[in-house]
């Protein structure tokens, strides 16, 4: 490509031309093929262009191929049914006609063998046309297929291009992850969709199989770009083999998860788990040793698991023993930390808002979330304030927590996993009115709701979950420091200055 | 024989006004409605009706316009009134007639007028022509007219309106005196005579009137031939040049106006003892406490306690405005001074002899100060006589911006010198030196205020720090709002700019926080001026940094520490801003920013330590005041010391992100070698750490670390003083406590450190674990529901209660339709009966004329039969 690239460089103008005379060839060839048989070795000179390093003669020759195959496809002037070879045809009894179409099914071949190879090319540019070109050869093989129709099929597919396009496509070692959002465009077509899920999952097991289930990083991300792709339409109307359909789509992802994934393509996968592959599976329930897995993996990837999981437990009747106990055990200081905040006090809030827990459990949520409270950030503090409050509305026997007259200690066991032996319900909330001393005016004026009878309505925890800290308020009179400031590390209150100084 | 129409009049009246009144009282005239209830005070307009006169006013009415119609009933021709407006209802009766005045006016004109050129149309007024009336040319009695209609004899009263009671009376017995006398004079004559005696009196007193008015001319006449004698004293000039007198008089009229609209000379306040002066500092300083107190609670702050007026020393208050035309200053002009011949010798004696421009001469003052000391005497001399300052300018040898500044705000000056004299005396030490350099610089004294972020750059660069400073002192002066309109607007602007300057500064490297020192100053005073202006800056610089921040968090999933110009920012905002206040504008946000670095910021190297320990400096101070509680600052302490644990295997304590209990960078503050403990002594790290950290050797790295570590027990140790007083104090410092104790062993410390970390556990250990108690605020019971029956205060009586205004609407609606309906359906019964009655009369009337004719034919004809039979009976015989 490098001397290519310098030419153009150099004579801009000139090499503009020669690609535009390039095209114009390109294309009258292409018109004169179509025309007369005579010049039907001119498809030589189309396919060297295609070999060629320049990038935009092999994009361009791309085009020039789509256009001839696929009206040779539609004019049916390919060979139909299993080709002989080459010296064969040529020797063996056959008519010019049929010689004339086994040749040409021949030059196909190669261009299609050529465009594969070109799905590896290192430009993005090459990729997309080989890529289009392939998809439109699909589409007219689909139409005029090349096999024989002797048997009993109807429809034919061209399954084994579509096999090779995808190996290409789930490339080992670059990430594809442009192409294959250009390829999505085509998964909106549901044959292709369909072939293309059974492909992958063929591909999957293959690949796999040969690295006996090690990571495949760059892989496994094509292959997750790929899938996540895919979605199956929801309703039933538009598909004709809808189960069909959905049942190819639970075997490509089992089939994919059954194997070892990096870390963060676990999070990947358990993020977007709940709403794009659990309802288009036929038998969602098979997910549950994953998301089971997920949850005894502790940390981030359980909260995440807990969607999936919410969604089975609700609608899928999954009975899950120590549920709760392990709900209990992720509340950790770091809850406050992760990217997954709102979504896990999102589902907290959902799975808590039973009125049929019992008081011990409730009670030591609403006890443990205080304790954290007390190493947690401001916008943490949003969220867990209001959420306690609510947990003590829905359970008025939790009323306990926030009147305790007596002074005594604090019987709590922040260290007990099991929250039936925590002692929760003896202790109080004595940490919330620590934070009524809090930095944040807001948390401040949250804190000191403990004291009061709480009002009857719920806080709506939804609309906190997503604040960020800088909301900005409008006062009219801005108050100023009143003692002069004479240097920059110098005043009553000056800590930096006692530690620090200016060079 | 004047009572007999007297007595004639009065029956008639009575019996006019009988009718009424004797129907009234008539029992059998009167139905009484009986009411039920007797209400007090209650005005009722149907309690007496009178049925008669009703029904007959019914027929009356009935008569006029059913009977007409109904005797109109099947007849073609009609009546028709022609005249105008007749049938027009929407006209008023007056415009009626006017209108058929004008339009009969119109017509007599039309016809007999045409060719009738001279006579005019005679105009009247009451009745009486105008051109007679011009004829009276009487100058005086306009007034006495008035007077004269005012005035009523009794007899002219007594007579025409009968009088009062008690002077009828009396003029009754008059009359029958008079009567007595001559009882033959009529009414007539009376009268006649009582007008005649009226005029009598009218001309009597318009010939006094007359006479009076010719003697004052009189007078008048005289007095005119005796001033001539009283002028002749006075100078003649006065006389003859009258021309000029005006103008001077005008002259005057303008002293005095002048003097009147001048300001009245206010009594100045008298000198205060230096007592008095301590007391008031101590005053406005409590007052300033207890307003921030107030606002830390969180209360609304009514009005600003500081309103600060703004006022140039230079400022005499009497408007004085400098004047750029009769003095050249030394000014930039497209990067060039405007003066380039004159030499600076020159420039100062002219400068000096003029009185105009005090701006220039303070200035050129304190250069003289070291220059001469023969001129510097002078120099004083006319200070002290324009202004006070200039003398304790000498006293303390403080430079002019000082002095300045200080008088900018005379209150805080005081409260300033008490709180810090000490930093004051070096501080002006330095500006005595910086002024000598500026005065070998030849600073030029007046600059236009920048207009862009790049103008203040250049006008600042490549001066000295000091320079700096003082070449925004005078741009802030020579814009100061007072001079001209767009000042305040230039100088709000330049407040944004120096904030961008200070920003850039500190990202320059090496960092230059000199300058920024020098330029703290300023920025206080303009903020001291501009508080909105500066607000906004900040808030502006603020937000943008913490939703940077926010969006850097939200891609890449962590953050990198704070740079530098964003500390330098904070510490500015806490030097501007109180820090203590519940909810400010500025200093909230900047603490949020603080906290959310603290708590997101991952440390991955010793620069990300100390940018930490520069945060938690901060934060400390933000909340020193207040006490409140920053668990960020806490946890982030907690890992710092965490990071200095050598042996990380069983931790007794959690660490809270973004700290790792064990990690790539956990071991930041491990000392690689125990033996630097011994020749590591205490000194301040530099700011500039923070970005640019050059440690050659594992030693400087060490000492290094135990300065980290140093400043983190401080900082410690200066919470646990801090938050003594919060309920959990145990639980917060738990983890600290832990690690201190069992993890980091004072052993192995330096001995200030070892001190520190005895103090810290002394500390955390004093205070008792208190759990007190979680109260619920007593609730006013609900009470039970009573079955006494709820009284409702009435207050307005007849009214519906209890429904909305349109039900009310409706109801008074249906109600009245229902009485209408009702209404027309008497009426009409009434019609019906009415004509029932009137066909009847009618019948009966025809019916009676019948039979009276027929009586009359049957008499005749009897007649003739009697007549007849009389003639046979004549016949016979």
């Amino acid at each position: 490509m490098a001397p290519a690239k310098k030419r153009n460089v150099s004579s801009a103008k000139t090499s503009q031309q020669s690609v535009k005379t390039a095209k114009i060839d390109l294309n009258s060839k292409v018109e004169r093929i179509l025309e007369s048989r005579k010049h039907a070795n001119d498809v030589f000179d189309i396919l060297e262009v295609l070999q060629s390093e320049k990038d935009k003669d092999v994009i361009s020759a791309a085009d020039a191929c789509g256009k001839l195959f696929c009206t040779l496809l539609e004019r049916k002037e390919l060979f139909i049914g299993k080709l002989p070879g080459e010296e064969e045809a040529l020797g063996g009894g056959y008519s010019a006609e049929e010689k004339y179409r086994m040749f040409m099914r021949h030059r196909y071949n190669s261009c299609v063998e050529m465009l594969l190879e070109h799905l590896t090319h290192e430009l993005h540019g090459v990729k997309e046309s080989a890529l289009c070109c392939l998809m439109k050869f699909a589409a007219g093989e689909g139409q005029h297929p090349l096999e024989d129709l002797d048997w009993s099929e109807h429809y034919s597919f061209p399954r084994e291009l579509i096999l090779a396009v995808v190996e290409r496509l789930l490339s080992k070692t670059t990430d594809n992850s442009l192409l294959i959002s250009r390829f999505q465009e085509f998964l909106e077509m549901e044959d292709v969709r369909y072939y293309v899920m059974s492909s992958v999952r063929e591909n999957v097991g293959k690949v796999m199989d040969k690295s006996k289930g090690a990571v495949m990083p760059v892989y496994q991300t094509n292959v997750f770009t790929l899938m996540s792709n895919i979605s199956v339409p929801s309703q039933e109307s538009e598909l004709t083999n809808f189960m069909e359909h959905k049942r190819v789509f639970e075997r490509m992802w089992l089939g994919f998860l059954k194997y070892k994934l990096p870390s963060n393509m676990y999070k990947k996968v358990l993020v977007i788990l709940h709403d794009s592959i659990l309802p288009h599976m036929s038998k969602p329930t098979l997910m549950i040793d994953f998301l089971t897995a997920a949850y005894e993996v502790g940390g981030a990837i359980s909260l995440l698991a807990l969607n999936g999981l919410f969604v089975l437990i609700h609608q899928h009747n999954l009975d899950y023993p120590d549920f709760y106990k392990k709900l209990y055990n992720l509340l950790e200081p770091s809850i406050f930390h992760v990217k997954y905040r709102a979504r896990f006090f999102h589902l907290a809030n959902l799975f808590l808002s039973s009125s049929h827990l019992p008081v011990y459990l409730v009670a030591a949520f609403a006890k443990r979330l205080a304790r954290l409270a007390l190493t947690a950030p401001s916008t943490g503090l949003l969220i867990v304030l209001p959420f306690i409050y609510n947990l003590i509305r829905r359970h008025p026997s939790c009323r306990v927590l926030v009147h305790k007259p007596s002074t005594e200690d604090d019987p709590y066991l922040m260290d007990e996993e099991d929250p039936a032996q925590c002692r929760a319900l003896e202790s109080s909330l004595w940490e919330i009115k620590t934070l009524q001393k809090h930095h944040h005016p807001d948390v401040a004026k949250a804190a000191m709701l403990i004291n009061t009878p709480l009002p009857e309505k719920e806080d709506d925890i939804s609309e906190v979950l997503e604040i960020t800290t800088y909301e900005q308020s409008q006062i009219k009179n801005i108050p100023l420091e009143f003692e002069t400031a004479t240097q920059l590390l110098k005043g009553v209150g000056d800590v930096l200055g006692q530690h620090f100084c200016l060079d | 024989m004047g009572k007999v129409p007297k007595k004639r009049n009065l029956a008639d009246k009575v019996r006019k006004t009988k009718t009424s009144t004797e129907i009234k009282n008539n029992p059998f005239e009167v139905k009484i409605n009986r009411k039920k209830f007797d209400v007090l005070g209650r005005k009722t307009k149907h309690d007496v009706g009178l049925p008669g006169v009703s029904r007959s006013k019914a027929i009356n009415k009935r008569k006029e316009t059913l009977l007409k119609e109904y005797k109109q009933k099947n007849k073609s021709n009609k009546l028709i009134d022609k005249r105008f407006g007749e049938y027009d209802t929407k006209m008023a009766p007056e415009d009626k007639i006017l209108q058929r005045f004008a339009m009969e006016r119109q017509r007599v004109h039309d016809k007999k007028d045409v060719y009738n050129l001279n006579e005019e149309e005679e105009l009247t007024h009451y009745g009486q022509s105008l051109a007679e009336m011009e004829k009276f040319n009487d100058i005086v009695n306009s007034d006495d007219e008035s007077e004269e209609k005012g005035l009523l004899s009794a007899e002219l009263t007594a007579s025409h309106f009968g009088g009062g009671g008690l002077l009828k009376k009396r003029t009754s017995g008059d009359q029958q005196e008079e009567e007595g006398s001559q009882r033959a004079k009529s009414r007539q004559e009376l009268i006649e005579e009582l007008i005649q005696k009226s005029k009598q009196e009218k001309r009597e007193r318009q010939v006094q009137k007359e006479e009076a008015q010719e003697l004052t001319e009189k007078l008048d006449q005289e007095w005119k031939s005796i001033q001539s004698l009283m002028v002749k004293k006075t100078p003649k000039a006065e006389c003859d040049d009258k021309p000029e007198e005006k103008p001077k008089l005008e002259e005057y009229d303008m002293m005095v106006r002048e003097l009147v609209f001048e300001m009245k000379a206010q009594p100045s306040e008298k000198m205060k003892t230096p007592e008095e002066l301590a007391r008031e500092a101590r005053e406005k300083l409590q007052k300033l406490e207890a307003d921030r107190l107030r606002r830390m609670m969180g209360e609304e702050v009514g009005d600003t306690a500081q309103s600060l007026v703004h006022m140039s020393a230079d400022d005499l208050n009497d408007g004085f405005v400098l004047d750029k035309e009769d003095q050249k200053t030394l000014a930039y002009q497209d990067g060039k001074w405007n003066i380039g011949e004159k030499s600076e010798d020159e420039d100062e004696d002219e400068e000096e002899g003029e009185s105009g421009g005090e701006e220039e001469e303070e200035e050129e003052e304190s250069e003289a100060e070291e220059g001469d000391g023969g001129e510097e005497e002078e120099d004083d001399d006319d200070e002290e006589d324009e202004e006070q300052e200039g003398s304790s300018d000498e006293e303390d040898g403080h430079s002019d911006l000082e002095s300045e500044q200080e008088s900018e705000d005379e209150e805080r000056k005081q409260e300033a010198e008490e709180a810090s004299a000490e930093p004051k005396k070096i501080l002006s030490k330095e500006e005595l030196k910086a002024q000598q350099e500026a005065a070998k610089a030849e600073l030029p004294y007046t600059f236009t205020a920048p207009e862009s972020y790049s103008d203040l750059k250049d006008l600042l660069h490549g001066h000295t720090p000091d320079n700096q400073r003082l070449i925004v002192a005078r741009t802030q002066k020579c814009n100061h709002p007072s001079l001209a309109v767009g000042n305040k607007l230039k100088l709000q602007k330049l407040f944004g700019f120096l904030l961008e300057y200070i920003g850039e500064l500190a990202t320059r490297s090496p960092p230059e926080l000199t300058t920024i020192d020098k330029l703290i100053p300023e920025l206080y005073s303009m903020c001291q001026i501009y508080p909105e202006a500066a607000c906004k800056a900040m808030q502006g610089i603020l937000g943008d940094a913490g939703h940077s921040m926010e969006e850097e968090l939200e891609v890449k999933g962590h953050v990198a520490f704070p740079t530098l110009d964003m500390l330098i920012y904070l510490k500015v905002t806490a030097l501007l801003f109180p820090t203590s206040d519940f909810r400010h504008p500025v200093t909230t946000p900047a603490l949020l920013y603080i906290s959310q670095a603290l708590s997101q910021c991952p440390v991955k190297s010793l620069q990300d330590v100390t940018s930490g320990l520069v945060l938690c400096c901060l934060a400390v101070e933000y909340v020193s005041f207040s006490k409140r509680f920053l668990p960020e600052l806490i946890n982030f302490l907690a890992g710092t010391l965490h990071l200095a644990v050598q042996d990380k295997t069983s931790l007794g304590y959690a660490v809270v992100p973004p700290f790792r209990p064990s990690g790539k960078c956990s071991d930041l503050l491990v000392l690689s070698d125990s033996e630097s403990c011994k020749s590591w002594s205490k000194k301040s790290l530099p700011l500039s750490a923070t970005q640019h950290l050059d440690l050659k050797n594992d030693l400087d790295r060490d000492h290094h670390r135990l300065m980290c570590l140093f400043t983190c027990l401080d900082l410690v140790k200066r919470c646990s003083l801090l938050y003594k007083d919060l309920m959990s104090f145990t639980f917060i410092f738990q983890p600290i406590r832990t690690l201190l104790s069992k993890h980091l062993s004072a052993q192995a410390l330096p001995e200030l450190l070892q001190e520190l970390h005895r103090e810290i556990l002394e500390t955390i250990s004093s205070v008792p674990v208190s759990h007190s108690r979680l109260v619920l605020e007593k609730k006013k019971p609900i009470p039970l529901k009573l079955l006494t029956p709820k009284i409702v205060e009435v207050l307005d009586y007849g009214k519906k209660r209890g429904s909305t205004r349109e039900e009310r609407e409706k109801e008074r609606l249906k109600h009245k339709y229902k009485k209408e309906f009702k209404g027309a359906l008497r009426e009409i019964r009434k019609d019906s009966r009415f004509l029932a009655r009137e066909k009847l009369n009618e019948v009966m009337n025809r019916d009676a004329e019948r039979k009276r004719k027929v009586r009359e034919l049957f008499g005749s004809l009897a007649t003739q039969e009697g007549e007849w039979k009389a003639l046979k009976r004549r016949k016979r015989k």
